[in-house]
């Protein structure tokens, strides 16, 4: 440490000219013991090849990363304009743990990092992790959801969600290299690799250049589980397959807009159960609906490589527990929970056969639960942060609400597989709070006058009647008050919005968002002024931590507050990715050989069984 | 959905509501454009794809008229631009969170024209055109266009 400090010390009695570098990992890195990783140093000036010298723990870097040069004499912004030299070397790997200090000079350029190499348990804790990840998941999320569901007498709750019996915990830390804000890129990126990076980026460390798919690279957790075990990868998300969250399971780029490449790269990476939205990515250009600019198919690709694939809850029963599920349900993101199971909004009357994510996970596990090596599951409820942004709070509590039954689902699972790890937590939050209750008896003309707070609040009066899990309706006359800490120019109307999602404002000529009319004439509904730029379209991501429970074997290493990053580490640990070992044992060839004898497809390493 | 008539809208245009070259290039084409709605533009709707209806094959090419939305564009003035069944609450462009609906059609205008307020039901006509087309400067691929567009504004919500 105290290295680090002189390093940064010097640095900056430099700097006075352009006279910094940037090395890529980043200082404090933390790296898996042998996993794959790009190494770049960015100098801010042209330098020449043989003025740059770079040490790792005292040694050349070209000896002690075992490859070439990677010199680059120039690179340049979008403009042409010259940004000065770099060094890039690809795919570089450590093979012992421990602490590595990087030193960079060429002229008065020169910069220090120190990167904290990991190993893990020699043999793993957990056959299976189920990762569960309530996207924008708050404590209120949580709160809300509780008291709709299971409802509240005498100030106890009547019933527990799923995730409030996880014995585990920890607070995370959600902020990015760039910013204490966040997204869902990012934060999922650095659950996924162990490494922090800037809003947007998958899997990368941002760099300098313009192109958003030359950025170095970090491994993520679908390619260490490939590298070392023979278990199966599965996702189940209830947005686009390509949104950020599961894209980072898989997925490298700068710019988590690249949808149609990070189809690609789920491609080769083939996690053995694919499940959610997002089929026009799928789609040749040609094919009204696509949004691909090339002509290339991937449901004819995921066929071809032996997956089976289902395009509504029908369908998906249909394959269940095939080897390898493609299950597209929507072409975009699949529509909010509650729109699927009782007000049939949004674009249900299109598609009115979506699966859910409890039925997706439950075809997911019976799946991935073949494998006698186990697997590894992520399952997003990613759609309590798309209902959140436009402040659709009931759309996203009853999300949050079927989120919970999937975890019902993982801890089943677990309770006859006891050699299964289960964590649940969140990407990032949301400003969201419940204050009180809203009550249509209250007296008064103004709808303000019927927020009941402290004692006039008394408990909300939804109901189950169906014992569904879900409260019957969600329009009570005695209903949850939910209010958001940000937003644009909208109305507040005090009802949950039955007619369709919440679209709390629209883009004028300037560029900015006003109040969206629409909702205007709504009894009582009252204009409120936004918070936050003008050009944001909805509310915002909160930087308040986020709540990690988890129970199984390594559960033990989530306590206290942690970095997203570090919690890459317990989930590696979990299945001993940093053992020397595994795939070796067991060679790929082996596991071909089985499956083509058995009949299978063998575009991976799915194993025989 | 509170659609005016066309009478209301010259109204509106005589108090200034809207650019009146807007009117003026819209009015001649008017007659003779064979009204298409955006429920009327697939036949079948599904995850693997979308097919267009049988009125759709069979205006291709012809000159026609659909109402709906304006997008709100890249910039200010614009020569294309998206046209979309419900107006638009998050714009694609500009932010990576949010995505094109399915249903839209691409308007390429014939000169520049400024753009309408949000909320705002325009008409517009132009020449169906059916088939991917990657548009060469912005990329944007569209699968069923407008070209030599015109547009009036009709209404507010
Ligand atoms: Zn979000």
């Amino acid at each position: 440490m105290r290295s680090r400090l002189l390093a940064l010390a010097a640095s900056v009695a430099l700097s006075g000219a352009a006279d910094a570098a940037t090395v890529m990992p980043l200082d404090r890195a933390t790296i898996l013991v042998g996993s794959p990783f790009d190494f770049k140093v960015e100098f801010e000036a042209k330098v020449k090849a043989d003025e740059v010298r770079i040490t790792v723990n005292g040694e050349d870097y070209r000896t002690a990363l075992g490859a070439g040069t990677g010199f680059v004499e120039v690179e340049t912004d979008k403009d042409g304009k010259e940004l000065g030299s770099a060094v890039l070397l690809r795919g570089v790997r450590i093979a012992k743990p421990g602490r590595y200090t990087v030193e960079a000079t060429a002229g008065n350029d020169r910069w220090s990092v120190t990167w904290e190499v990991f190993g893990t348990a020699d043999a793993p804790k957990a056959r299976n992790i189920i990762f569960l990840l309530g996207d924008g998941l708050s404590v209120a999320h949580r709160t809300a959801a509780r008291l709709m569901a299971k409802g509240m007498t005498g100030g106890k709750a009547n019933g527990r969600l799923a995730m409030d019996d996880l014995d585990r915990m920890a607070f995370i830390g959600t902020s990015a290299t760039d910013a204490v804000a966040t997204d869902s890129a990012n934060t999922m990126s650095a659950y996924m690799t162990g490494h922090k990076t800037a809003v947007n980026a998958l899997g990368v460390y941002a760099d300098r250049t313009p192109a958003s798919l030359d950025d170095p690279r970090v491994e993520t957790f679908a390619e260490a589980v490939r590298r070392q075990t023979r278990k199966s990868v599965g996702l189940v998300v209830t947005s686009e397959i390509e949104d950020a969250t599961p894209a980072a399971v898989v997925a490298h780029t700068r710019r988590r807009a690249d949808k149609a490449e990070i189809v690609e790269m789920l491609f080769s990476v083939k996690p053995e159960v694919i499940l959610g939205g997002g089929s026009a990515y799928f789609l040749p250009r040609a094919v009204p609906g696509s949004k691909r600019r090339d002509d290339k198919d991937f449901i004819a690709l995921f066929r071809e490589a032996g997956y089976a694939l289902a395009t509504d809850r029908d369908e998906l029963q249909a394959i269940a527990g095939r080897d390898r599920l493609l299950g597209l349900f929507h072409p975009g993101n699949l529509d909010y929970a509650l729109d699927r199971m009782q007000l049939k909004k949004g674009t249900v009357g299109k598609f009115p056969r979506q699966p859910g994510l409890v039925e997706m996970t439950r075809a997911a596990l019976d799946s991935l639960s073949r494998n006698p090596d186990g697997f590894f599951l992520m399952v997003e409820g990613s759609c309590i942060d798309k209902a959140s942004h436009p402040l659709d709070w009931e759309r996203a509590v009853f999300d949050t609400i079927e989120f919970d039954q999937a975890v019902a689902v993982a801890r089943q699972f677990q309770a006859a597989h006891p050699d299964t790890l289960v964590v649940v937590t969140g990407d990032h939050t949301h400003g969201m709070s419940v204050i009180g209750t809203i009550n249509d008896d209250l007296p008064g003309d103004e709808m303000r006058e019927k927020v009941g707070t402290y004692a006039a609040a008394g408990f909300p009066n939804y109901e189950d009647r169906d014992g569904d899990g879900y409260p019957d309706r969600v329009d009570v006359s005695r209903r949850l008050a939910l209010f958001g800490t940000n937003g644009p120019d909208h109305y507040e109307t005090f009802r949950p919005k039955l007619d369709g999602p919440f679209e709390p404002a629209l883009k004028t000529q300037g560029g900015t968002y006003v109040a969206n009319d629409k909702y205007k004439d709504v009894p009582g509904a009252v204009l409120v002024k936004g918070n936050i730029p003008k050009d944001e379209e909805s509310g915002v991501h909160a930087v308040d931590d986020v709540v990690l429970q988890a129970a199984g074997p390594g559960a033990e290493g989530f306590k206290g507050y942690m970095e997203e990053s570090d919690v890459y580490r317990v989930l590696a640990d979990a299945f001993a990715l940093g053992a020397t070992r595994t795939v070796a044992n067991s060679p790929a060839g082996q596991a071909s050989a089985g499956e083509a004898s058995a009949g299978k497809a063998s575009a991976g390493k799915t194993p025989s069984k | 959905m509170a659609a005016t008539s066309l009478v209301i809208d010259r109204r509106r245009l005589l108090t200034g509501a809207v650019p009146a070259a807007a009117l003026l290039a819209a009015r001649p084409a008017r007659a003779a454009a064979a009204s298409l709605t955006f429920e009327e533009l697939y036949g079948t709707i599904g995850v693997l794809g979308l097919a267009f209806s049988d009125k759709v094959k069979a205006l291709a090419g012809q000159e026609v008229a659909m109402r709906g939305f304006m997008a709100p564009p890249l910039k200010a003035e614009a020569a294309f631009f998206v046209l979309t069944a419900i107006p638009m609450a998050l714009c694609p462009f500009c932010s990576s969170d949010a995505d094109w609906p399915n249903d839209i059609v691409v308007v390429y205008l014939d000169r520049k024209q400024t753009f309408a307020p949000p909320a705002t039901l325009i008409e517009v006509t132009g020449r169906l055109e059916v088939g991917s087309w990657t548009d060469p400067e912005s990329g944007f691929v569209s699968l069923i266009r407008l070209t030599h567009g015109r547009f009036a504004v009709v209404g507010r919500l």
